[in-house]
């Protein structure tokens, strides 16, 4: 007997997220299967929804790529370049290729999907305009994203007001001085300066970030140590000197006082607390007397943790049942729909699920939504047509950015989401597809991942709800 | 997705990979790999694959408990792959930081390339142990005893009011800790006056008979000394849905002494486990279990650490209770047919070897289907004990620090009895909060069968 619901997502990210809160809003009886946690956790946070036109829209393919050089400014791109950033997403969706999910669902899922995002997520900003905010992150690129949490608001790079950069030096996720120089080298209106402090209870090197958001949240210090303990006992000045955000503070003036920029905002690696990020914030700011702010890291990301968290929520209070770590390894189906498909269970069994419909939002070839080895792509659950040339020698190109085929490798789907075959025809009829799985965009390059996820996983959570 | 296949490149000392040194199996083309032995005297480890799937992305890290609290843990990327790379060559040593891990296995569930992080973690805690930590030692005397809890648990049983006296007494509690380093922070559990097994044996064995429904009930220990109102509970439930229940010989899951390294120790509780399982399951019994760190044992450490003839087919056919009559019974219907009154309302904490099996959400969906009882989900953090852990002295802040969430959620919710389906998870509820703390199972008893009333 199969453990039934009206819609079955299968995929725990971004797109499958939004797609099972999608169904449930329109009132289907929801269920999602992950496999493994998602990456959205080793995401930025941000909310991108095009950043770059991708090559074969309206531009000839420059030699320079996005995952290059740094745009100079907010005035646009390198000088040669006419690629972007964009400023507003939708000027450039009109031109997208043919196959491009954006083309599939058109411009008005766009927005329907931003403002799901919007109406669910607490916390970001971005949604009073179109045009594409400029985000610095870590590297001291720019990102141009459509949202973007709250921390970071103080730190776009359209802002005039200057700003100082803070590292840790145990922590490699942000090298501040490196960064600053990169932001200032491509042009910011602002000024900015770049400085290393020791965090606090001096971590190890390979403290996890969780550790410091942790220390931050609690304001505690490791193992509850005072700062120069015997020196200041019992007195306010004790109290002080047990409060990880005080320390912190203390020696963040002492190295911005020594900075070349006198700052009206402070950025920070984004470590500032996991479930209370404002508290920490507000708190430092405070202490500083400037603005803060985070600045986007690489994984693991706390931003990318916090999202995650808000989303989850949002499935149980639509009470979307999850089961996490379960595989879908098998399926049944007749000529044309989906009848079943087997989750592995935790001893290697499986565990039938049906529904009437199907969502496909396992991710792209990192979330290993889509598979390749040296014969073949393919996609592994439901085994859906992934077009690729035969010889693995056209599945890339010979400059690292180069524009590679292999990362539009994907499904191919009709307008309504469902995956095609080879003849172009559904592979089933009661299946759709969201999210990086899709076939058509280079997400990296274009600065499209997360948007994509959010058009087609609300499009296809939506449309699934109506056929159940 | 991971393919079906993939899922055989499991390293184990059995299974298909016991003999991938010489036998490069069907699978190998002209990527195959040599594959390379990390422990080799023991010619039949080989976690090479896993270590190779590790692309460092570090969110095991980003989910595990004690390297959010404790400054000297290195974390899981460490203990699994990066440490399994150090001790290829010339230097063999664990680095003692394996016995921080509390084993929550949580890193599992998070790895997106499915490397065996807890299977790292044990096979690496075992060696530590086998070849750095002199039998001698206090330490060793302290895992001997935790990771065999149901010799104590045999003992306890046997006089349980005077056991209960002297575990209770302070001046013991406090020697334990200074000799032993068993925390004196805590309560020892106490014993039952009646064990399941003998409660089992009272009644007569099963009530209902049936060929098409048969279940093997693996109650573990403590169900057995500490809290036989579970097992009873399970074995109203599945009678109620008309299945025969039969409660082989059986020993300890082997959980405490994977925690302990002593891996010794559980393999030889692992055979008894898997002989007797084994001919249930050829009976046509599946194996039901009511600790989810019993399950996960059977399911998972079980074929990742043995290589026991018939131990595949026991970790398929073994299934948590709750999940299986989810599985196999329209569990929500007869919920919500029936009403549970006397119940409060609970505060609902996932084991962390619940969430690692997908069923992180099901005592939900059972406590929703129920009229008149709201379960409350007090949120995915760890309670910190893991088991053992949180029993030994020097682990006893961390194990705290770690549960302090769970507090604080539990106290925020609108509940002031507990549940969970993890026997040491509910120690450490009523620890840090002084709530009574129930089992799932206990709930569907209460609202389904005519002789269990939610007593207090």
């Amino acid at each position: 007997m199969a453990i039934d619901s009206d819609v079955l997502v299968i995929g725990g990210g971004l797109a499958g997220m939004t797609a099972a809160i999608a169904a449930a809003d329109a009132g289907a009886e929801t269920r999602l299967v992950t496999a493994s946690q998602s990456t959205l956790r080793q995401a930025s946070g941000l909310i991108d929804v095009l950043g770059y036109p991708p090559s074969g829209s309206s531009s000839p393919t420059g030699a320079d790529s996005p995952g290059g050089p740094v745009p100079r400014g907010d005035a646009g791109a390198p000088a040669d370049d006419s690629r972007g950033p964009l400023v507003d997403p939708f000027d450039a969706v009109a031109d997208l290729p043919e196959g491009h999910p954006y083309e599939r669902v058109g411009p008005d899922a766009i927005r329907d999907g931003l403002a799901a995002f919007d109406a669910i997520v607490e916390g970001y900003a971005g949604g009073h305009t179109d045009a594409n905010a400029l985000v610095p992150t870590h590297g001291g690129a720019v990102k141009p994203t459509a949202r973007y949490p709250d921390s970071t608001a103080a730190g776009l790079a359209s802002d005039g007001r200057d700003a100082v950069l803070v590292g840790f030096s145990s922590l490699p996720a942000l090298d501040a001085p490196l960064a600053a120089a990169h932001l200032s080298e491509a042009g910011v209106p602002f000024a900015v300066d770049g400085v290393t402090v020791r965090f606090p209870g001096e971590l190890r090197a390979d403290a996890t970030a969780t550790r410091y958001a942790e220390l931050l949240e609690r304001d505690e210090l490791p193992g509850g140590e005072v700062e120069g303990a015997s020196a200041t006992a019992v007195s306010d000045g004790g109290r002080e000197a047990a409060s990880c955000r005080a320390v912190l503070a203390d020696r963040v003036a002492d190295a911005v006082d020594a900075a070349d920029v006198d700052p009206q905002r402070i950025g920070f690696p984004a470590v500032l607390g996991e479930e209370h990020p404002t508290e920490v914030r507000a708190a430092l700011a405070d202490r500083l007397d400037a603005a803060v702010f985070e600045v986007p890291c690489g994984p693991p990301s706390l931003p990318g943790i916090r999202l995650e968290r808000q989303l989850r929520a949002a499935l149980r209070d639509r009470d979307v049942s999850v089961a996490d770590g379960r595989p879908v390894v098998d399926f049944q189906a007749t000529t044309d729909r989906v009848d079943e498909v087997h989750v592995e269970s935790a001893g290697g069994g499986t565990v039938p699920m049906a529904a009437e419909q199907y969502v496909l939002a396992t991710g792209g070839l990192v979330g290993t939504g889509i598979e390749a080895d040296r014969e073949a792509v393919r996609e592994p659950v439901f085994d859906c047509h992934v077009a690729h040339p035969g010889d693995r020698y056209e599945w890339f190109a010979d400059d690292v950015f180069g524009d590679h085929p292999f990362a539009a490798f994907g499904v191919a789907v009709d307008r309504s989401l469902r995956p095609l075959d080879a003849a172009d025809a559904p592979e089933f009829a009661n299946l759709r597809a969201a999210g990086a799985v899709l076939g058509g965009y280079d997400l990296a390059a274009e600065k499209s991942g997360a948007g994509v996820s959010l058009a087609t996983g609300h499009a296809a959570g939506a449309t699934a709800a109506k056929g159940a | 997705m991971r393919d079906t296949d993939s899922s055989d490149d499991r390293a184990t000392d059995g299974g298909v990979d016991a003999d991938a040194p010489d036998d490069p199996g069907p699978d190998a083309g002209a990527d195959a790999f040599d594959p390379v032995q990390v422990f080799p005297d023991s010619g039949e480890m080989d976690l090479r694959p896993g270590a190779d799937s590790c692309y460092k992305c570090s969110t095991c890290d980003t989910n595990c408990p004690v390297a959010e609290v404790d400054d000297e843990f290195p974390g899981p990327k460490f203990q699994g792959p990066e440490q399994w790379r150090l001790s290829r060559d010339d230097a063999p040593e664990v680095d003692p930081s394996i016995e921080a891990c509390s084993n929550c296995m949580r890193c599992d569930h998070a790895c997106p390339t499915d490397v065996p992080l807890s299977q790292m973690h044990n096979t690496a805690r075992g060696t530590y142990v086998d070849d750095q930590l002199s039998t001698f030692s206090a330490t060793y005397l302290r895992k001997k005893i935790l990771a065999n809890y149901g010799r104590l648990g045999r003992l306890g049983s046997t006089f349980p009011r005077l056991t209960n006296v002297v575990m209770g007494n302070s001046l013991v509690r406090s020697v334990t800790d200074r000799v032993l380093g068993i925390t004196n922070e805590r309560e020892f559990p106490t014993f039952a006056r009646q064990t399941f097994r003998s409660w089992w044996a009272e009644r007569g064995g099963a009530q209902v008979e049936s060929e098409e429904r048969r279940v093997a009930y693996f109650h573990g220990d403590y169900a057995n000394y500490n809290t036989p109102d579970v097992g009873k509970a399970l074995v109203r439930v599945f009678e109620h849905f008309g299945y025969e229940v039969a409660v082989p010989r059986q020993r300890c899951s082997g959980t405490p002494m994977f925690a302990n390294g002593m891996l010794g120790d559980a393999r030889r509780a692992a055979e008894v486990n898997v002989a007797e399982f084994g001919a249930l399951i050829e009976e046509g019994y599946d194996v039901v279990c009511s600790c989810t760190s019993c399950s996960m044992a059977l399911r998972q450490e079980y074929p990742e650490l043995f290589d026991i003839e018939g131990i595949d087919r026991v970790a398929a056919n073994t299934y948590d209770a709750i999940e299986y009559l989810r599985i196999h019974e329209d569990l929500s219907g007869a919920l919500a047919a029936a009403s549970a009154t006397d119940v409060p309302n609970l505060a609902y904490h996932a084991p962390c070897h619940a969430r690692n099996q997908g069923l992180a959400e099901q005592a939900l969906a059972v406590g929703g289907a129920i009229d008149d009882v709201a379960v409350e989900d007090v949120g995915d953090s760890c309670s910190g004990i893991s088991g053992t852990y949180g029993w030994k002295s020097p682990h006893y802040e961390t194990s705290m620090a770690i549960g302090e969430q769970m507090f604080e959620h539990m106290d925020a919710a609108d509940a002031e009895t507990g549940m969970t389906e993890c026997p040491t998870c509910a120690m450490q509820m009523e620890h840090g909060t002084g709530y009574e703390v129930r089992h799932t199972l206990e709930l569907l008893a209460a609202t389904l069968t005519e002789e269990t009333e939610w007593a207090e």
